[in-house]
């Protein structure tokens, strides 16, 4: 087995590819306890199929890097929920899923009608269910993901107390002088960031498993939000390095691969809490 | 000098107008209970002073410490805090985080500030258990403490025995007095005008008539007589 790893890792995209899974899967599990708690387990989802809306302009856009369009729209997109969350016209999940599939359904028309490739189910198929793309990475796309991610990572560690402050108790931390407005924003312009990342591994359809299923998890076992936090970045770490080893050794998708191994990383937590009590 | 004073406040959101004419004053060390019926505008007025909603007309004089931010809130629980993985320490240690000041980490005067709280509340011992395994009396407490973490000097309480066993009610009332002879100044939103009537110094009691006094004048007061022997007559029956 540890032969089998070492042959495989002698590869430069193997080696990419890992790096890139595990620095998104660290990324969307350190905010993945916060988007939990706030009850915004969705905004992963809503969020990824603007992104999948994005991609689809960029394409009809002939980007050569669409991350540079996706990304800003995608932070757009969740600026706008989150302040919409707060007027509350239309309630934060109903904002979330009208968001989700009217990207989703924009995204698909116009990839239809300006189609430039021949195989269009093929590409559709490509950005919802996540790709070989993650196998074929560019030196320059391993490079962005990583300052991205230790961006993420650094505001994520400074910013930690306050997070927590403003997840456990808005109106507490607010009256006692706390800019939670701004927190909020922080907190959706980086799951906008992680998210636009995210689907080069996993795809549109399954980040929310990257962001969810980690925190939910350790959440059975843990008592602290430190441990929790801690906890769920292990977890995920180490269910998205299986994830991609076996999707390399079993030719398997990656994303769903991944996603797979977090479920049964779920299953196995459930057991043991309940072996506990 | 008062540390907070209202004049000629009204309260309300979205320019709908919940309470008007609001006059009264709060001095260091009084004990003031905010009583009236639901939807008489009590959490209005609390978010009013908390500063999370501006009043529609009049004015609000804070002492110099109030407008730091330093205050100290109890909320209702709300529904996320139910199932919150966090550890007493945690939550009580982040009422340490007012004030404008930029600080990423907790010092650790904060540190010892939280134990000092901690130990205040009687919940030293429970430092480390998970918030959500605990009962409605010992969450109150944690909450307390890091109420007290964010102020020295003013405590703002939003019906802070709703849901509690009468014992544990008994209890926490004693340990808001307790903190009241320490030298805190307290304001508290209650349902319960009997046990207002036997801790607080002063009552502001908004209905469709507003009242604000000292316990002695509330009783005396036709408003005061006639809440008191309707709560009166229930506990009789």
């Amino acid at each position: 087995m540890l032969e089998l790893i070492m042959f495989y890792m002698g590869y430069e995209f193997v080696r990419y590819a890992l790096i890139v899974g595990v620095l998104i899967a660290l990324c969307s599990s350190l905010l993945g306890v916060t988007l939990v708690l706030k009850r915004f387990s969705f905004i992963g989802d809503g969020l990824s199929h603007v992104a999948f809306g994005g991609i689809a302009i960029a394409s009809v856009l002939n980007l050569t890097n669409k991350m540079y369009l996706v990304l800003p729209i995608t932070i757009l997109c969740a600026v706008i929920l989150l302040k919409n969350g707060q007027s509350a016209k239309i309630k934060g999940d109903a904002a979330i899923a009208m968001i989700s599939v009217g990207a989703l359904a924009l995204g698909y028309l116009l990839m239809n009608i300006f189609s430039t490739s021949s195989n269009l189910s093929g590409d559709v198929c490509t950005t919802l269910f996540g790709s070989t793309a993650i196998l074929t990475l560019t030196k320059d796309e391993v490079i962005l993901c990583v300052v991205l991610s230790i961006i993420v990572v650094l505001c994520f560690i400074i910013f930690y107390n306050k997070i927590f402050a403003v997840t456990f108790d808005e109106t507490f931390s607010k009256a006692t002088g706390i800019k939670t407005d701004r927190y909020n924003l922080l907190i959706a312009v980086l799951i906008a960031v992680i998210i636009v990342l995210a689907m080069n591994l996993v795809g549109s359809l399954l980040i929310s498993a990257l962001v969810i299923f980690p925190a939910l998890s350790v959440m059975r076992i843990f008592k602290s939000f430190k441990q929790v936090t801690i906890a769920s970045a292990v977890l995920s770490v180490v269910c998205a390095f299986f994830g991609i080893m076996i999707s390399i050794i079993a030719s398997t998708p990656v994303g769903s691969t991944i996603v797979a191994v977090d479920v049964t990383a779920f299953i196995i937590c459930s057991i043991i809490e309940k072996v506990k009590r | 000098m008062s540390l907070l004073e209202l004049k000629d406040v009204s309260l309300g959101y979205d320019s709908q107008i919940v309470v008007e004419n609001l006059n009264f004053k709060v001095n260091k060390g009084d004990y003031l209970c905010i009583v009236g019926e639901n939807g008489s505008g009590k959490t209005t007025l609390m978010k009013t002073l908390l500063k999370l909603t501006p009043p529609l007309a009049g004015v609000i004089i804070r002492d110099d410490d109030l407008k730091k931010g330093e205050i100290g809130y109890l909320p209702q629980q709300t529904l996320v805090q139910k199932d919150f993985p966090a550890s007493v320490k945690e939550i009580v240690l982040s009422g340490c985080q007012g004030g404008k000041k930029f600080k990423p980490f907790y010092t650790k005067e904060d540190k010892k500030n939280a134990e000092k709280n901690m130990k205040r509340m009687d919940i030293l011992d429970l430092q480390n258990e998970c918030y959500k395994d605990l009962s409605g009396g010992q969450k109150q407490r944690v909450l307390l403490a890091r109420a007290l973490c964010a102020t020295k000097s003013i405590l703002l309480l939003d019906e802070p025995v709703s849901g509690l066993d009468p014992m544990v009610t008994m209890g926490m009332y004693e340990l808001i007095a307790k903190l009241n002879k320490e030298g805190l100044t307290v304001i508290m939103i209650s349902h319960d005008i009997s046990a207002s009537v036997k801790y607080a110094s002063h009552i502001l009691h908004i209905s469709k008539k507003i009242f604000f006094g000292t316990k002695e004048e509330y009783i005396q007061s036709d408003i005061g007589k006639f809440f008191l022997m309707s709560e009166g007559g229930k506990e009789n029956a």
